[in-house]
């Protein structure tokens, strides 16, 4: 979540003072994402330093002083806006190391650790998604990031789904054969890939 | 209606107990479901998920009396069904169990409103009775200003509320569904499951078969289904304000 620009946003309305702009931020992601107020003040004062705000009165500390948009700063969110995020590298994602790792240890059903992380899932699923039948209903904001949370937990669902179709078939698959005297030839890729 | 079967829960409007289905025999046997214990109160919400084949659909015609299990006890409204006579498990069926089909299942011919109340009409009810009570499931469900409409006139999403609404038309005590969403897209699904959910908190208990956790994220509590058996099942999660921040940091 980039703070700055979210700040420039709200500004590219109109004039705002830091309260209003916390106040206006949360409201805004659904109150998903908590801001505290010094981190406002710290982002606005960068932004003004960069030349993308302005104050209204630079006499004025704190709550009193009123910042505004500059053209390079509408320049700067529009940018953005248009910049897709980078998503080439895969994260180190958790859970499908404890799924790589559970495939591994010898003495551990994966399908039981899968199960656990499936149940866990769903029902992060659900509170969710009473979210999105009680307060999003009505909050069009909240509904976009309740929407993008359920998609996103759905998309581990189904890759739990998919692990553990693969884990299957890979126990049911037979040896291989003789030209391939190969003890572990699963775990041995994996390494070489690292 | 209610006669309690011996030492079933008296709340559950369903129960599945120790309840197998095998078909074939000899070699060619195929179990479809082994050993599951599924209880469903009235008001409550149970999705049930797995990968095809898994016996989510064989669950739910057995649940709904349309196919006799090969082992275990069915109890609809606290009776068992293997002890009722055919006639009173036909009448049955008909009173107290709605179903929700994937594909919608409205007869082309009739009017949302005559579709809405043809279950009653076939129960016999009286024709005004049965419209009274079909505008009235069209009204709950929102679409009262479609009762004249034919099911080529609506919309795939209205088209559904009318199927729920004839789910529940009458008296109707449990609910039955079988990927209720169809194909409609992902927010539409979500409003089928709303009007689903809502509907038990009217009182009417319900399954839903899906293999879409999103869908199953709405019911009260999700049921996992492999090879037959009931591998696992959530427990009531928190409610959804543990997600929101906490009143001091605001």
């Amino acid at each position: 979540m980039s703070v700055p620009h979210a700040l420039l946003a709200l500004l590219s309305e109109g004039p705002k003072y830091g309260l209003q702009l916390r106040e206006e931020f949360e409201a805004g992601t659904g109150e998903v994402w908590p801001l505290n107020v010094g981190q406002v003040y710290k982002t606005l004062g960068r932004l003004e330093r960069d030349g993308l705000a302005e104050s209204d009165d630079a006499g004025q500390e704190g709550p009193q002083k009123r910042f505004r948009i500059t053209a390079d700063g509408r320049q700067a969110l529009a940018d953005w806006l248009r910049t897709p995020p980078d998503l080439t590298s895969p994260p180190r994602d958790e859970l499908v190391m404890k799924v790589l790792v559970a495939a591994r240890v010898l003495g551990t059903d994966a399908h039981e650790v899968i199960q656990a992380h499936r149940l866990y899932l769903l029902e992060l699923m659900q509170q969710w998604t009473r979210l999105k039948e009680g307060e999003a209903r009505d909050d069009l904001s909240l509904a976009l990031v309740v929407d993008a949370e359920i998609f996103r937990l759905d998309a581990v669902i189904r890759w739990l789904d998919a692990a553990e179709v693969r884990l299957a078939r890979a126990a049911a698959a037979p040896p291989r054969p003789a030209a391939a005297p190969d003890p572990a030839p699963r775990l041995r890729r994996l390494e070489a890939r690292r | 209606m209610s006669r309690p079967g011996a030492g079933g829960d008296p709340a559950s409007v369903l129960e599945l107990r120790g309840v197998s289905k095998t078909y074939g025999q000899g070699p060619a046997a195929v179990r479809a479901l082994a050993g599951v214990d599924l209880s469903v109160r009235a008001g409550e919400m149970v999705a049930v998920m797995g990968p095809s084949g898994s016996g989510k659909s064989t669950l739910l015609t057995i649940a709904g009396s349309l196919e006799d299990p090969t082992s275990g006890e069915v109890l609809v409204c606290g009776m068992p069904l293997a002890e009722m006579p055919r006639k009173r498990r036909a009448r049955l069926r008909r009173r107290a169990i709605g179903y929700v089909f994937q594909d919608f299942n409205l007869l082309p011919g009739l009017t949302a409103a005559e579709n809405t109340a043809l279950p009653l009409e076939l129960d016999n009810v009286p024709v005004r009775k049965a419209r009274t009570a079909g505008l009235a499931a069209l009204a709950a469900l929102g679409v009262a200003d479609r009762a004249g409409w034919f099911p080529d006139q609506l919309s795939g999403g209205e088209r559904q509320r009318v199927a729920i609404a004839r789910a529940v038309v009458g008296d109707r005590r449990l609910l039955l569904a079988d990927e209720p969403s169809g194909a409609l897209d992902s927010v539409n699904a979500g409003d089928v499951m709303r009007l689903l959910h809502e509907a038990c908190q009217r009182g009417v208990a319900a399954v839903v078969v899906t293999h879409d956790a999103q869908l199953a994220a709405w019911a009260d509590r999700i049921v996992l289904l492999r090879d037959g058996r009931m591998t696992g099942h959530t427990t009531r999660p928190p409610g959804p304000e543990s997600l929101l921040m906490p009143e001091e940091t605001r």
